[in-house]
Order: C-alpha cells, then structure tokens, then sequence
C-alpha cells in the first residue's frame, strides 16, 4: 500500500495535471479541466498526508529519497531526490492543503473568464514548483523549483495579459525577483565554493560536518556573507524592503491567485529558505540582525501603507507584506519555530482573507475599490462571517489562530537573546495597526449602507457579465473552502499551545548557539544554572503580562477602527486634512515607487536607450553591418557601369581582351 | 610555283580585322551581322590554309563545322532581329540596351 503512495508523486502529480491540461485543455469542457486540476492536486494532498503519517510513525528526524544524479562535475555532484524533515511537512501539507481549496474555490470564480484550462494549468504548475521548492534534498533544487514558482507567479500575475497594467505588474514581478535570485544564486556559489555541496544533508545533519564545525562568526566572515546572500534572495520572493514592491501591483492577477501564490504559499518561500539554513544563520549574528531588522522595518512600514489604501485587495497585499515581516522578524530573532507557525496560521487566514475579497468582488460585479462597499452582511452573510473569522484571526485576538504564531513571536522579539525590546515595540505598534486596518476593511465592507452604484460597474474589470443588480452571496463551490479555511483559522493555532509546535520543529533547528558560545569561549555561560528556576517562572509571568498586552492592543485597534468607521464615519477624512502631508506620504507608499522610478529604472532605462540602444546596437552593430552593405553597393556601383546592355560596348571589351590576349602571347613568343 | 602561307593568312587576318571594324563602328544589327559573318570566313580561310599546306583533313573539317554553325547562326540571328523591329521598331543596337542592371 505504501508503494502506491511515493514521496516523488506530490510535485510530479501536479506536473502532470498541467502537462494533461496545458497541452489538451484546450478541447476539453470546462468540467473536465477543472475535474483534471482538481484530481490531481487531491491526488498529490493525499499522498502528502500518507508520507506525513508515514514520517510521524517512523520517528526518524526526516526522510530522504534519491532518484539519481542530476549533476556530477569532479567531487561536486548534484542528485534529484526528496527531503522530508518536519519543516518541509509543514510546508508540503500547507501547500497541497491550501492549495486544493483554492483550486475548488477558483472552478467557481473563474467560471465566466477566458483561457480557463490556461488558468488551472498554471495554478498545477505552480504547485509542482512549489513542491520541488520544499521537498528538494539540496539548494540547487530548491532553487529549480524557486525560479519555477516565479515563472508560475509571472503567467499568473499577468493572467488578463490584454490588460496593460496586469502585463506590467507581471514584469515588475519577474524583475524584482530576479534582483533577489541573483543573491540566492551567488549564495550557492559561496556554499559550493566553501563546502563542495549543496546537499541539505551533508551540510547541516551529518555529524562533524565542515559547517558544524564552523565557529559563530562574531565580525564578518564568509557564513555572514551566505546569510546576507541568501536574505537577499528571500527578501526578493518573500516581498521584503527594498523588494516588496512587486507584491501590491501583483494584485492585478486572478483573486485565487493572490489568495494561494501572494499570500499563503509562494511568498513564504523566503521564509522557508531562512529557517532551512538556520544552521548557517545561527552561525552568522549580523546576518541574523539583519533579517531581524528587515523584517521588523517591512512589517511596520506595510502597515502604515496598509491603513491608507482604499483597494480591498491592495489592503491585504500590505498586509501580507507586513505578515512576512513578522515571520522574518521572528526567524531574525532566531525563533525559527514561531516563524514556521506564524507561517502556517498566516495561511490559513490570509488564504481566507483574500478568497473572502474573491467572493465580495465576485458579489458586486468586480468592484475592488472599498469605498463604494458596505453593507454587504446582509447580502453575503458566509461571507462576512468567514472573513470575520480570518481578521479576528490576524489581529491576534484569542482564541484564533493568529493570536498564537502572532504572541510567540512577540515574546520570542522580546526574550530571545537575539531580540530586543525595539522589536518587541515596533511589533506590537504594528500589531496595533494590523487590528486597525483589518477592521477597517471589515467595517467599510460589510457594515453601514451599500454604497456601490447599482448598474454595470464592472463592465472594464472583464469579470462575468451576467446582470448584477444587487450584491449576491457566492455559489457554494466558493463558500465551502471559506469555510474550511475559518475552521481552520480558528483551530490552526491550536497546536501551538504549550510550545508544542516549537519542540515539533526541534529536529530541523540545530541548538547552535548556546552549546558552540561555551566551547568557543571557556567562560562561563551569563545565566547561571542556580538561578534557573526563578528565571523561569519569572520569564512565565512576563510572558503572560505581554500576551495580555498584545491581546489589548488587538482590542485596541478594533476599538480604534469602529470609532473611526462606525460611531463617527466622518472623522477619517477629517483626520486625514488634517494630518496633509504625512498622509499623503502614506497614501502614495512612501513614493517607494516613484522612487525607484527616479533612482534605479529611470537611469537604468537612459543608459539602456542612449549606451545600450542607440549607440552600441544602432551605431555599433547595426551601423557595422550596414556600413559593409554600402561599401559593397558602392564598389559595385562603380563596377556595374560596365554593364551597360550596349552590344557593342560588349564586344568592344571583348576585342580589347582578345588583342591584349594575342599582344602578350606575340610577347612570349618573341622572347 | 605555290602562293606562300603567309598571303593566306594575311589576307585572314585582314578579313577579321575589317568584321571586327564593323563590328564595333556599325549600329545597324544586319551590318553587324554580316560582320561577324566576314569574321567568321577570315578564320575559315586561315583553317583551309593551314589544312592545305600540312595535308590534313582536320581543318576542311572545322570549316564545315563553322559554315553550319554560321548558317544556324544566321537563321536564329535573323529570326531574333525580326522580332527585335517588330517590337522596338529599330535596328539600331544602342537602343537596345534594356538588359542592363
């Protein structure tokens, strides 16, 4: 039986979902596209949860399948082969999970598009590089399946390609992310120069390995470099400052497609990556600190933006950014644990959150903009509730499942000796924000008096065009997966009570830092032994005043935002006069943006033009090829005045040839 | 008493020389024509001389060969100039100078 369930079947299921349906969708029903994707990616959850259980029973810390070598270049080899450790777990059932509900969800929503085989081949195609991208054994890999996800994001995010700003939006995409590839990739190089592997398993689980023995780096060194390399590359996929621009604008894609790529799955890649090289990051401070402080800045500007931004989706977009914050905040604390279950819960809801936006645009006729919401409870009550759900979630109130992954964090900002109580602050401040904006969009969407204009709004939004008079609830193809995705924001945080999830992960995450401080210094460690127990229990009341803190900054922001939505709706605008230029600030993004516009683009696009285009391809290139072409015309110009379509002319040069002929041979001859 | 070789071919070399002459400095196509014809016999005359003189029937031969090249010549030659006035309505060969680049 369990030969029938191969680890190597979870990201080829899916490939092969997207081969069938890439190359012959185009003749099958509708039905049958989606009965293919759907199959395929149930297929591949199935078979993730038999080798989840499998892993679980068997009580090794992973598993590890080879299926050959891939590249083998003198004592440097690369194989094909699966890695199942209780991190790549995680992330495989998340995807595959996710990502079957939001395959449901989009057979619905995407029923009155074009190109639906186009759409649901992409959405396999992703999940086979998202799964290569977890499941890889080595970087190289990894890294397959990290391009793979961009290229997947790129077709996606441009899915209405007739769309000028989605078809931008998709280059700025692919772009932003090839900024952050190029670190990652000179990140492998420095690992393959360094240790001669990329092998997850020779690096990090073998004993005595060459980076085990590697001491922490307290200045700089070539494992600092490699974590700020690969930062970069994380910062790009997983939409942190200075790359994060590319995550709003990808909002332009499908709604599933931000729900299960720019949300739940493919921008938690980063994240990934930094939890599975904890073992480099632990060794390398100032790479960790500047994780910690990435990720802190990108959450706490994010939702600043988020707070101003009048786009339901662009709301969330930010938000998203300032999740990831969050996560990188708490892997730079090296609470590598709290990031994977923010991680994890961050899925859930957020995946509900945007399919929540999904069913409301989908409800009005493809208005986005929240401003011409509200009132919508009463027409879309599954709606409201599962999306209720989901921003109870993120703002961290108990007993949801955001609360958990979002106080571990906090305190692990707080307590970790990486942290520091300036993380701790920024987080909580951004917590507060978090719990403003998010009922900020509940409060204009759902409550007060509809304020959408009735007829024929979404004629330019290209979505369905059957008459929408009034705001309708979704089919229930769509609610089920909100549903199944409210449970699971609710009950999701669960498994962290009790620091459960934390020792769940202990065998991914090597304990470097203690044990290596003491057999490098000799000194004595700075908690001393004896005072242990008293340390705990006090560390236990801090930790539980702090949860109480963050559980009242929750409350305080939805306090804040029924204030400003509900009991006085006409205080915002006031607010925002009032506060002028710094609101202006926000509400363009801080000029981000036009910033890079000025800065990078538009130098980068002069130089291209002036040096690159019109001086080396025009004048160099060009100009050598059509010289030659004119000095050949001319030559012949000049050559072909001889053939002048004269008879006698002709045989004038024939007599001159024949006399010169027989002139030379009487020359010969007289000799 | 025999005429010596040498008259023979003076006389050849004078006839080529007159074709290749008209050849040159005539416009009309039927002159030109006849002046090739004219060159054609001062090479024919050197052929039979040389064929005389060293008893060898190679060169009576050759000479056929021109005259029935010559004769063919003439008929396609004139054919092609009939037709030449007929859609130029000239004869003179500077004005038809069409197949030039």
């Amino acid at each position: 039986m369990t030969n029938l369930f191969q680890p190597w079947l979870v990201p080829i299921l899916p490939l092969l979902g997207a081969l069938v349906n890439g190359l012959f969708g185009k003749r099958f029903s509708k039905a049958a596209v989606a009965a293919i994707a759907l199959t395929a990616t149930a297929a591949s959850f199935l078979v993730a949860c038999v080798q989840a259980a499998i892993l679980l029973q068997s009580g090794h810390p992973a598993l590890e399948q080879f299926y050959g070598t891939w590249i083998k270049a003198g004592d440097f080899s690369v194989n094909f082969g699966i890695y199942l450790d209780h991190l790549s777990l995680i992330m495989m059932l998340v995807v595959t999970g996710v990502g079957f509900l939001i395959h449901v969800y989009s057979v619905a929503y995407m029923e009155h598009e074009g190109g639906y085989y186009r759409f649901f081949t992409y959405l396999n195609f992703f999940m086979f590089f998202m799964l290569t991208l977890v499941l890889a054994n080595n970087y190289l890999l990894m890294f397959v399946g990290w391009e793979g996800v961009g290229l997947a994001s790129y077709l996606l995010i441009g899915f209405f390609f007739l769309k000028d700003s989605a078809a931008n939006a998709g280059k700025k995409a692919f772009l932003t992310n090839r900024v952050g590839d190029f670190g990652f990739l000179i990140a492998l190089f420095l690992l393959i120069q360094r240790f001669g592997t990329l092998h997850y398993g020779t690096l990090f689980v073998v004993q005595d390995s060459a980076l085990s023995r590697m001491p922490i780096e307290t200045s700089a060194g070539i494992l600092t470099a490699i974590g700020l390399l690969m930062l970069v590359g994380a910062c790009g996929k997983s939409a942190q400052i200075p790359l994060y621009v590319w995550l709003p604008d990808a909002m332009e894609g499908p709604t599933p497609v931000s729900a299960l790529i720019h949300a739940a799955t493919m921008v938690t890649a980063g994240v990934y990556m930094v939890c599975r090289s904890n073992a480099i990051f632990s060794r390398a401070p100032i790479a960790l600190l500047a994780v910690a402080i990435i990720g802190t800045l990108t959450s706490f500007f994010a939702a600043t933006i988020g707070i101003t931004q009048t786009d339901i989706k662009r709301v969330l977009a930010y938000s998203t950014v300032s999740q990831l914050g969050y996560m990188f905040m708490a892997a730079g604390v090296a609470a590598y644990s709290a990031s994977v279950f923010h991680l994890m819960t961050h899925a859930f809801f957020k995946a509900l959150l945007f399919l929540g936006a999904g069913s409301v645009i989908h409800g009005i006729g493809g208005e986005q903009d929240m401003r011409k919401m509200g009132g919508l409870r009463k027409y879309m009550p599954w709606t409201f509730w599962t999306m209720l759900i989901a921003t109870l979630a993120i703002s961290g109130i108990p007993p949801f499942a955001g609360f958990f992954s979002k106080d571990e964090i906090l305190w692990q900002a707080f307590s970790s000796p990486h942290g520091s109580k300036i993380f701790w602050a920024l987080g909580a401040i951004t917590a507060f924000m978090t719990s403003f904006y998010m009922f900020r969009l509940i409060f204009l969407t759902f409550f007060g008096e509809y304020r959408g204009a009735q007829p024929e709004v979404h004629a330019e939004h290209g979505y369905d065009d059957h008459g929408h008079g009034t705001p309708h609830e979704s089919p229930w193809l769509m609610l089920g997966p909100l549903v199944l995705l409210g449970v699971l924001s609710v009950v999701g945080g669960w498994v962290g009570i009790g620091n459960r999830f934390e020792h769940f992960l202990d065998p991914v995450i090597q304990k470097v830092s203690t044990e290596q401080a003491t057999a490098q210094n000799g000194e004595a460690v700075t908690t001393p032994v004896s005072e242990g127990e008293g340390a705990a229990s006090e560390s236990k009341v801090l930790e539980n005043i702090l949860m109480g803190v963050s559980v009242l900054i929750a409350f305080a922001g939805l306090a804040l935002a029924w204030f400003l939505y509900i009991k006085r709706p006409e205080l915002p605008a006031q607010i925002a006069t009032s506060l002028g230029g710094l609101y202006r600030l926000v509400l363009n993004k801080y000029w981000i943006d036009e910033l890079y516009k000025a800065a990078i683009i538009g130098p980068l696009v002069a130089f291209s033009r002036v040096v690159l285009w019109q001086t080396i391809d025009q004048k160099v290139i060009d100009g050598s090829v059509n010289e030659s072409a004119v000095a050949a015309r001319d030559v012949s110009q000049i050559i072909r005045q001889q053939q002048s379509g004269l008879v006698r002319s002709y045989a004038g040069w024939i007599a001159a040839g024949a006399a010169l002929v027989v002139a030379y041979m009487v020359w010969m001859g007289t000799r | 008493m025999t005429v010596p070789i040498s008259w023979y071919l003076l006389l050849s070399a004078f006839l080529f020389a007159c074709g290749v002459t008209g050849f040159l400095i005539k416009r009309n196509v039927i002159t030109l024509f006849m002046s090739i014809e004219l060159m054609l016999n001062g090479v024919n005359l050197s052929f039979i001389a040389f064929a005389t003189r060293l008893h060898a029937l190679d060169g009576h031969i050759f000479v056929f060969f021109v005259m029935v090249v010559a004769a063919a010549e003439a008929a396609v030659g004139l054919a092609i100039i009939i037709s030449v006035y007929r859609t130029r309505e000239t004869l003179n060969v500077d004005r038809v100078n069409l197949l030039k680049l």
